[in-house]
């Protein structure tokens, strides 16, 4: 996928005059929060649950070696296969070669954000193999030609109009007259054209919520049972998953599981949660033959021991962005990479650098909202910081606004003369706002007054007047 | 209620540099209310900032300094006070995390810590007032600042005493925990977006049925009072220590219409 996050600022303001994305974007407010909020205070043991989810994923990253291994021996003892990727271009190498030497024509695919990391379809196409989405958001965007505006909704950009337009451009073989205004008409027909494919595939790629270390299982939730048919009737089933994915045992992956659901999409559960561990045994009624791990590091080993270890706590579930007001502002798009909101304004600087993902963590108004909303407590702002703190120490932001914050720091630093300089401009500012009391222009504020008026200083400074006051008490009394 | 000891505790009041420079007011408010809860106030004359710009810019090595010199500013007083959520938030929050595994200011960042409080939650929880004699016949509706809400717990204490103004109706806005796309320099940065944000917030505002809009913080408090003013409304904007301590003679933040 290419990187677009370095037009942040282009693609924002495009976002914004976008009409019909606006509207979509008002079903992620109305959509998440509330359901949310009410799964969340049905469970009094919620904030309980989020420190055990916390302690869990801590602990682990701080043995992720211990238990990568121990997975993949428990992977290997169920008859499975765990390829190790080191980057992007290595996870889309194995895929291609287990596609090539295996004669596959068409893959199909279980929603997978991993995917979308390593540019799979892309690369697939290339290869002559046919990828198809199962998943209703990514299958809509694959017919469109897009990508996913959302961790777990990719298609949230889209309005029901724009879907209905998109099945009558594509299912040219169904009668042009049908009915296909309700999400449910919508739904059967992307249903009926799945059900074929899945029967076609030769290979089914899913992701995983979780890798279990003490089964060697792989665990995925979906609502729409897309999963189970995609890793269940081809011949082979690719997982691709990246390494902080891991989990010491099942107990573990349930704890976590609570959490996931109730702050994703507000349900108690998902409505399918399949665990699979290698492939079809002797006996089994069904399953693939051959069962493989693509286990992706991309970049995330080394954000072990720095200031963003704690980001490979997330657990994908969206909540971040669905509370986040820049994401309700200009959409997922607009981040320009894989991940978006308030999680990707971490993430994607880790992955791609922070000279290309720098405007993301700037993008923030830090309103601690997504920090507050984080089942996996992970300190969001915070994070963004330090990146500003690292574009800061390597200097890649702006020369106007270091200058400008160098001189500001100036001043701050040395209260006379801060005062002094304040006791002169601020009268005078205020004079000049007028009987109005506020500026509708004023030169060096036009990032201000291009929407807004800029309220007037009251008067004289605050300290000036203190002084002031405090300088007549101690006058002596006659 | 008065303090119960019988020296008046002592109160550093951190002004901010945007009420020091924009609107006085708002600091002899918090002086009125401070002093009437029984404290004795003090305005060190070495404070500025409280570092916010440089620190969210990356910049740390100025912040720390800005921080040291707070700090030894208001080392002396039983409580520092600031009529702000955000650089409360700062204070207490982030400058100790600043100075963590530093020897010579770990401790003193910490024990600064502990003596720092908002102004609102200030008056409501450590001095136990239970109401102020303000009085003001309008319909206002409150802002939840961000930092204010999510860093330091505050959501009921100014609504406990906006209820014992007599006079004052309060009406609710939906989303009143919402950001207001202020976001000090992000407000600037970001213009765009943050227009997107103070435009839904200033429609929930107009919503509510009020005619005037009170927070605590003075940024949020300009950005939705300009976006207002720019819209053409006539809701009048106030700092909360404003109207609880009765002094609203001024003219409105961004004036009147
Ligand atoms: S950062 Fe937290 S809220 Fe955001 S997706 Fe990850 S786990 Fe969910």
């Amino acid at each position: 996928m290419q990187i677009r996050s370095p037009e942040f600022k282009a693609n924002s303001v495009k976002a914004l005059s976008d009409a019909q994305l606006q509207k979509a974007l008002g079903n992620v407010r109305a959509g998440f929060i509330d359901k949310r909020k009410k799964a969340v205070d049905a469970l009094p043991e919620f904030d309980a649950l989020r420190e055990n989810g916390k302690a869990i994923k801590d602990h682990t990253l701080a043995n992720l070696d211990l238990y990568l291994e121990n997975y993949e021996a428990q992977v290997k003892a169920a008859g499975g296969h765990v390829h190790w990727a080191e980057t992007a271009e290595d996870a889309r190498r194995i895929i291609l070669d287990l596609c090539a030497s295996r004669g596959v024509k068409t893959v199909t695919k279980g929603k997978s954000m991993i995917s979308e990391e390593i540019a799979l379809n892309d690369a697939l196409e290339a290869a002559g193999v046919r990828p198809v989405e199962t998943d209703l958001g990514e299958y809509i965007i694959q017919l469109r030609g897009e990508h996913p505006s959302h961790i777990i909704a990719p298609a949230v950009h889209l309005n029901k109009e724009q879907i209905e337009a998109d099945f009558r451009r594509v299912h040219t073989h169904l009668p042009a007259d049908r009915e296909l205004v309700e999400h449910e008409k919508l739904l059967t027909e992307a249903r009926a054209v799945l059900r074929e494919q899945y029967f076609k595939a030769d290979l089914g790629i899913t992701g995983a919520n979780f890798l279990v270390a003490e089964t060697g299982s792989s665990i995925i939730v979906t609502n729409e049972g897309n999963g189970d048919l995609t890793q269940i009737l081809p011949r082979i089933h690719v997982v691709v998953a990246s390494i902080e994915k891991v989990v010491p045992t099942l107990e573990d992956a349930a704890q976590i599981l609570r959490l996931l659901a109730r702050s994703a999409t507000g349900q108690d559960m998902s409505v399918y949660t399949t665990i699979s561990t290698g492939g079809r045994r002797e006996g089994d009624p069904d399953g693939p033959d051959e069962y493989h791990v693509v286990l992706l590091d991309n970049g995330r080993s080394s954000m072990l021991g720095t200031e963003f270890q704690e980001m490979l706590r997330c657990i994908r579930c969206g909540a971040c962005m669905n509370h986040c007001p820049v994401y309700h502002a200009v959409g997922g798009h607009a981040y320009g990479w894989v991940y978006p909101g308030p999680m990707g304004a971490v993430l994607t600087p880790s992955l791609i650098g922070v000279d290309k993902g720098g405007h993301l963590p700037n993008a923030s108004t830090f309103c601690g909202r997504c920090e507050s909303v984080c089942p996996m407590k992970i300190p969001l702002p915070k994070m963004m910081r330090h990146w500003r703190e690292r574009e800061f120490e390597r200097g890649l932001n702006p020369a106007a606004a270091r200058y400008g914050l160098k001189a500001w720091a100036f001043f701050a630093r040395r209260p006379s003369l801060y005062r002094f300089f304040a006791s002169l401009g601020i009268p005078v500012l205020s004079a000049a706002g007028g009987a109005k009391h506020r500026f509708s222009w004023l030169p060096f504020a036009g990032g201000w007054t291009k929407y807004r008026e800029l309220p007037a200083p009251e008067g004289r400074t605050f300290l000036q007047q203190w002084a002031q006051r405090e300088a007549k008490k101690q006058e002596p009394v006659r | 209620m008065q303090h119960q000891s019988t020296k008046r505790p002592t109160v550093g009041l951190f002004v901010t540099c945007l009420v020091d420079l924009f609107r006085p007011s708002v600091g002899f408010a918090a002086v009125k209310l401070i002093e009437e809860a029984g404290c004795t106030v003090d305005v060190p004359m070495t404070q500025t900032c409280c570092g916010q710009p440089a620190y969210n810019s990356g910049d740390r090595e100025d912040t720390r300094e800005i921080a040291k010199a707070t700090i030894a500013a208001f080392e002396e007083f039983d409580y520092v006070v600031a009529p702000s959520g955000s650089c409360t938030g700062m204070l207490k929050k982030h400058y100790p995390a600043l100075f963590a595994g530093d020897p010579a200011w770990e401790s003193r960042a910490a024990e600064f810590s502990k003596k720092v409080h908002e102004l609102v939650s200030f008056l409501a929880d450590e001095m136990k007032v239970e109401g102020v004699t303000a009085k003001l016949t309008a319909t206002a509706t409150y802002h939840d600042s961000c930092s204010g809400l999510r860093e330091l717990g505050i959501h009921d204490q100014p609504r406990k005493l906006l209820a014992s103004v007599e006079g004052l109706k309060i009406a609710e806005m939906q989303e009143a925990d919402v950001c207001c796309g202020f976001g000090g320099t992000f407000c600037v940065k970001y213009s765009d977006i943050s227009n997107a944000i103070v435009t839904k917030k200033t429609a929930n505002i107009e919503t509510a049925g009020a005619d005037m809009l009170l927070a605590g913080d003075l940024g949020c408090l300009m950005n939705m009072a300009g976006k207002l003013k720019r819209d053409g409304s006539s809701i009048e904007v106030r700092h909360v220590a404003e109207v609880l301590a009765g002094m609203t003679d001024q003219p409105p933040i961004g004036g009147a219409n």
